[in-house]
């Protein structure tokens, strides 16, 4: 598993392009020489404030050093890596691809993207040819009546001594039927042409929506002002069926009531204050814990704002939203790791969970977690809980047992995980 | 005394040209259209040669065949489905329930008529 080389060498090249010694650096922000030598050769992970003292001791902007997309374009090459085993590629070099032609690194990542999308898409419209009940009615209808044409022709043509009369109903018969056949045929290129409007997108419904939320930072500023969340989703170009403005519009809504519930202005500095703490912010506020992650999440990111991440399932475990931070890549496709808390918390639900966890490339996470109903709680049928994890970046080590987790299995190299469904694709390195 | 075939099947005009052939052949043919009683009709008429569709009012003819299987006065009537259904997964139902013979529609009536010949044969050479 390649350690991520993008942060620790952005630091060294930024101090080597100033001429800073990495003793003097070092002493400058109040760390050892050694550890800052770890931290450039990538074997430490670091946020908070070391980062933020770094990126002014080499008067640069935080977000320069952040590594966060980039992680999450590493992870998705391996995706993309593991998609096709068949072909080798070189692992070990992904963080070089990466830094060094970032451009290529995201056309491969885009292009596995669509081609995961499109994969998704045919197999739905296998799904869709096989189990839709209309197409099927419509095809059993189109069958008989040819089938009632076909063998009629074939008695009038080969039956030379026909009477008038047979011949007169057989014509009847396939005049009918031949109407039948017209009607039924346009009834069904009508089914099929309705089914392709309804799926233009190659994305699924779902993806759609959380690529229009990652493309603006999991904050809405439209939203935030109180415009209308239908609205919103109806001009957004990027949503581009029916299917994925309709559910644009449900998460809109829900953004939208947390917003007016935790208006930003008097919420960021109740953060800050509360120490990002979302059980006292529930009670400052007076609204749900998941209410209070989901608002975290959606702070607009700045110097002194944590990475914040956020992942929720249903009770089947299919991821629903994902924003990942820094240092933990959430996957587009496919189940997430099964040791994250946000799977634990299915078994209690209700019960609020924090664990400490631990990436693979050594960023910690407090995450906190917590099933919750996804609906109005009913008599008449078992309440449907969905599950939602906050993930808070820690600053450096803290001393808490971590728990080591990754992101799938697939991409995941930890060895003697109890928790693993599937061989890695990943070599050792 | 002439051989007899049930048809079960709703569709008219398949019903008239199908009806048509056989009794050009020779055959008796009596009709029923619905599912849900097509067991009764079959052990009412007690035919030679059953043709069952699939898609039926009432019933499918999944299940009706299944039952005939499991009647120990029609376990070995020779018995001809005809569907618009063709996929494998239904042909193997349709064998798993022990049909004599599975043809998809559209069809053709030589094919159609010759096998109704055949299983009645084969039937009729059963010791």
């Amino acid at each position: 598993m390649p350690k991520s080389a993008l942060t620790g060498s952005r630091i060294r090249e930024h101090r080597l392009m100033r001429g800073l010694k990495q003793a003097d650096l070092a002493r400058d922000i109040g760390i050892s020489a050694s550890y800052l030598n770890l931290i450039e050769h990538n074997r430490r992970r670091i946020g908070g404030k070391t980062l933020l003292a770094l990126s002014e001791a080499l008067k640069i902007d935080p977000s320069t050093l952040s590594q966060g997309a980039e992680r999450a374009v590493v992870t998705e090459l391996q995706d993309a890596a593991a998609s096709d085993a068949d072909i080798p590629v070189e692992l070990d070099q992904i963080d070089d691809l990466v830094a060094r032609f970032p451009g290529w690194a995201a056309k491969i990542t885009a292009q596995h993207r669509r081609l995961r999308a499109l994969e998704q898409t045919v197999g739905g419209l296998n799904d869709r040819l096989t189990h839709d009940p209309v197409l099927s009615e419509r095809m059993h209808e189109v069958l008989s009546t040819v089938s009632a044409i076909r063998s009629t022709a074939a008695i009038l043509v080969g039956t030379p001594d026909l009477g008038a009369e047979w011949q007169a109903r057989f014509y009847s018969n396939i005049d009918t039927e031949s109407r039948r056949l017209a009607d039924s045929s346009a009834a069904m290129a009508a089914h099929l042409d309705n089914l392709s409007r309804k799926d233009t997108s190659t994305a699924t419904p779902l993806e759609v929506v959380f690529s229009a939320f990652d493309a603006r930072g999991h904050h809405l500023r439209e939203l935030e002002e109180g415009g209308d969340p239908e609205a919103f989703a109806a001009k957004m170009s990027e949503i581009d069926s029916t299917a994925a403005r309709t559910l644009a519009a449900e998460y809109f809504r829900t953004y939208s009531a947390d917003a007016k519930a935790m208006p930003l202005e008097i919420f960021e500095p109740a953060a800050h204050e509360m120490k990002f703490d979302p059980a006292a912010l529930a009670v400052r506020f007076g609204v749900p814990l998941e209410a209070v992650f989901r608002r975290l999440a959606s702070l607009p990111r700045g110097a002194t704002v944590p990475d914040i991440g956020l992942v929720s399932c249903d009770a089947a475990g299919a991821l629903l939203v994902r924003k990942s931070p820094s240092g933990l890549a959430l996957p587009w496709f496919g189940a997430g790791c099964p040791l994250w808390p946000l799977y634990a918390a299915l078994s209690a639900p209700g019960v609020p969970i924090r664990r400490v966890i631990e990436g693979e490339d050594g960023a910690r996470f407090t995450a906190m977690a917590l099933a919750h109903p996804s609906g109005p709680l009913r008599f008449d049928r078992p309440p449907v809980y969905h599950s939602i994890m906050l993930l808070v970046a820690q600053d450096d080590a803290t001393g808490e047992v971590a728990i080591p987790v990754g992101s799938s299995c697939r991409i995941c190299a930890r060895s003697d995980c109890d928790a693993r469904r599937e061989p890695t694709v990943l070599t050792h390195g | 005394m002439s051989k007899t075939v049930l048809l079960v099947e709703d569709e008219p005009n398949i019903i008239e040209a199908i009806s048509f052939l056989l009794e050009r052949d020779g055959w008796t043919v009596r009709i029923h259209s619905q599912g849900d009683d097509a067991v009764d009709a079959v052990l009412r008429v007690a035919p030679d040669v059953l043709v069952l569709d699939v898609m039926l009012p009432g019933r499918s003819g999944f299940d009706i065949l299944r039952d005939l299987r499991s009647n120990t006065v029609t376990k070995d009537l020779p018995i001809l489905m005809l569907t618009a259904r063709g996929q494998t997964k239904d042909r193997e139902l349709a064998e798993s329930y022990g049909v004599s013979h599975f043809m998809t529609k559209p069809f053709s009536n030589d094919e159609m008529l010759g096998k109704v010949r055949d299983l009645y044969t084969a039937s009729a050479d059963k010791p």
